[in-house]
């Protein structure tokens, strides 16, 4: 057993910079597939809608742990062998991408119907409505809740220590196995990850206040 | 009446019947409107009024019946002939719907640079043009949020005057507004009637009806329950819930 | 490359899937229970107590909500274990799942115990209730109904969470999966199904909820509005 020392505080905050890498590449990659998603689920095609939809419940509906399996054991049986960093990120992708969808379809319905009638009224084809009216009045509406899941996408990112990703949970599970002090490992290690996330609830927060001022 | 009623009319409503679900809401609405003619539609809530508006500007299908409002067969068709119909027809609302987002300037803009292509400079003219005719020239960049009702309201209709409509709808656009932000509108319309616009106007603004408008419609159930020329409808009204009305409306 | 499914396991392990599957629903609703009471006196704690006790119960939420359910799983497990007291995985894991859902609940219950106009509470109190019976029948149910949907799709959401807990070794679903594709070697079958079963899971729990609020919400049931 070894004593716990700054050494271990130093791995732990090394691992948590790959929580923060982990964490971006799930967002930007989550954001391109829900933006996709929520695109799709509004769409006129009926096929489109069913397939978003059908996505978007059987992931809302599965533990993030099984999402994580499937896509790594499912990858592995596709042939490919992936570096753990791409593995996790993939896997959050598909898991992030699917609630970003939702909560940004939400953000598209919830722009007032008159502003399609008015765009419509003036001529606007369906492309132009969404590019120039609608969609940079649901990015307003979206900031709020999109800063409050990025908290939600690093808590996430501690799951991947399932699938062997050394990541700041992983490096906690270590640290304790060497020294076998739970409480100050595991309190250090929520400690930095509530040093991640706290500040972006607060700023969802804050933000959701200022848009129902404004509003 | 209008000078030239050998003309063709330019609105044509014939027989128009519009259901929603099981509710005949309008039940075979016909009158014709002229070039250069103001109609005002009145009546109580619920006659039909704001839904015979919107199926004039295809926002609404219909059951039975036609439309043609300059040269377009408008009512049961899809989005393509709509599009089409935008560049004649202009739609006022009551809650003026601009776009929060964009300053005036590009409110107004937008469909000139999307829709008719016109380059950036013309539609910036184009905008300041129709901007100082509802006398806002000086709010070119201000944002809607930062602009009173009336003002609002008054950008609304610039919007649509600068797409150069044949005929402009206004659906109680001054509902919305305090009593006295309605003053200004009703300015502007009125200046846009003496330019000869043609303009069919859902309104509650009796007096404003009175002075201003051509042809009056009284809608009462869903049906045309008195039509003609305004003085006539005012001064003699024929049926007696024409009468309940003018007399509770003032 | 090709791989050819293989869903034969199932005849053997059926069992030992039904089990771990009995064990996720036992924890959830123990969870879900204790946990729904933990964040009601919680969100009660701060909409009325004492200004300090109000900042602790906020403090607890904060934590909780900003680090991941695997940490507090652990510190629960393995701190506890440190301390010398024996405590099975199951009992760890839904102490762990209680304390997590209470924080979300509370936050979940008072939005909805604010969100009830302040002259109903004026008029129960002007008839003569007390405090408790304020709260008791006037504000309790009507916020439940008012933020039913959220509290139910936090419900849900835990039982997904639950399988978090097979990391120390609670024998739940996923578990049970775990288990059987490290004997099988079928890992992507394994995993298939469990997703399958945790669908159903899904639908099972928010069909059960729906039939729960018809019955509580009887205004609801009889007029057919959710106002």
């Amino acid at each position: 057993m070894v004593q716990f020392n700054s050494v271990h505080v130093l791995y732990l905050l090394v691992a948590a910079k790959w929580t923060i890498a982990l964490s971006l590449i799930a967002f930007i990659g989550g954001a391109v597939l829900g933006l996709a998603l929520a695109l799709a689920r509004v769409s006129r095609f009926k096929i489109l809608r069913l397939a978003a939809t059908g996505y978007i419940q059987v992931i809302q509906g599965t533990p993030l742990l099984i999402v994580l399996f499937l896509s790594y054991f499912g990858l592995s049986i596709a042939g490919y062998q992936l570096d753990p960093l791409v593995a996790a990120g993939l896997s959050l992708t598909l898991f992030s991408g699917a609630f970003l969808g939702e909560i940004w379809r939400g953000c598209i319905e919830a722009v007032p119907r008159p502003q399609w009638e008015a765009s419509e009224c003036l001529g606007l084809g369906r492309l132009q409505q969404y590019f120039y009216v609608i969609l940079p009045q649901a990015m307003r509406i979206a900031i709020p809740p999109t800063v409050g899941f990025m908290a939600e996408v690093v808590k996430n990112t501690s799951l991947t220590s399932i699938i062997g990703f050394v990541e700041l949970a992983r490096a906690g599970q270590i640290i304790n196995n060497a020294t076998f002090q739970p409480f100050l490992v595991f309190a250090l290690v929520g400690a930095i990850y509530f040093a991640i996330c706290y500040p972006l609830s607060v700023a969802s927060r804050r933000l959701e206040r200022r848009f129902h001022v404004a509003r | 009446m209008s000078p030239d009623s050998a003309a063709k009319p330019l609105v044509r409503v014939s027989d128009v019947v519009k259901l929603f679900g099981a509710v005949k809401v309008l039940d075979r609405v016909s009158f014709t409107v002229d070039r250069g003619q103001m109609i005002a539609v009145i009546g109580r809530s619920g006659a039909g009024k704001t839904t015979l508006l919107r199926c004039i500007s295809g926002l609404e299908t219909i059951q039975g019946g036609e439309i043609e409002i300059c040269g377009h067969s408008v009512g049961t068709s899809g989005r393509h002939s709509r599009k089409a119909l935008c560049r004649d027809v202009g739609i006022v609302f009551q809650s003026y719907n601009l776009f929060p987002h964009l300053t005036v300037e590009r409110n107004i803009t937008l469909a000139l640079t999307l829709v008719q292509k016109k380059p950036r400079r013309e539609a910036c003219d184009i905008a300041a043009g129709v901007l100082s005719l509802v006398g806002l020239g000086d709010r070119l960049d201000a944002y809607p949020e930062q602009l009173s009702g009336g003002q609002q309201q008054r950008v609304a209709i610039a919007r649509s005057l600068a797409l150069s409509p044949q005929v402009m709808l206004f659906d109680e656009v001054t509902s919305a507004l305090d009593p006295e932000l309605t003053a200004e509108v009703l300015k502007v319309m009125e200046d846009l009637a003496e330019r000869g616009m043609t303009m069919i106007l859902v309104t509650h603004e009796m007096g404003f009806a009175r002075r201003v408008a051509d042809v009056v419609l009284f809608m009462h159930g869903g049906k045309v329950w008195e039509s003609g020329p305004t003085e006539e409808i005012f001064a003699d009204p024929r049926t007696s819930e024409l009468r309940q009305f003018i007399v509770s409306a003032l | 490359m090709s791989y050819q499914l293989d869903f034969s396991f199932l005849s053997k392990s059926w069992a030992a899937f039904v089990a771990g599957t009995w064990l996720t629903i036992q924890l959830t609703s123990v969870a879900i229970a204790l946990g729904f009471a933990l964040g009601t006196l919680c969100a009660l704690t701060r909409v009325y107590a004492h200004p300090l006790l109000r900042r602790l119960v906020a403090g607890y939420v904060e934590v909780i909500r900003n680090t991941p359910l695997l940490m507090q799983i652990f510190i629960v497990y393995f701190g506890i274990a440190s301390l010398g007291l024996k405590l099975s995985a199951d009992v760890s894991a839904v102490i762990a799942l209680v304390v997590n859902m209470g924080a979300y609940t509370t936050e979940i219950m008072r939005a909805g115990i604010e969100a009830i106009p302040k002259t109903q509470v004026e008029s129960a109190d002007v008839l003569g209730l007390s405090r408790l019976q304020v709260i008791a029948h006037v504000m309790l149910l009507p916020a439940i109904e008012r933020v039913y949907p959220a509290l139910t799709g936090q419900f849900v959401l835990l039982m997904l969470a639950s399988s978090v807990t097979s990391q120390i070794s609670a024998e739940e679903l996923t578990a049970t999966a775990e288990r059987v594709q490290s004997q099988t070697y079928r890992s992507f079958e394994v995993y298939v199904v469990v997703a399958l079963v945790y669908l159903l899971l899904s639908l099972f729990f928010r069909v059960g909820f729906w039939a729960i609020g018809t019955v509580l919400f009887v205004r609801r049931r009889r007029l057919g509005t959710t106002r």
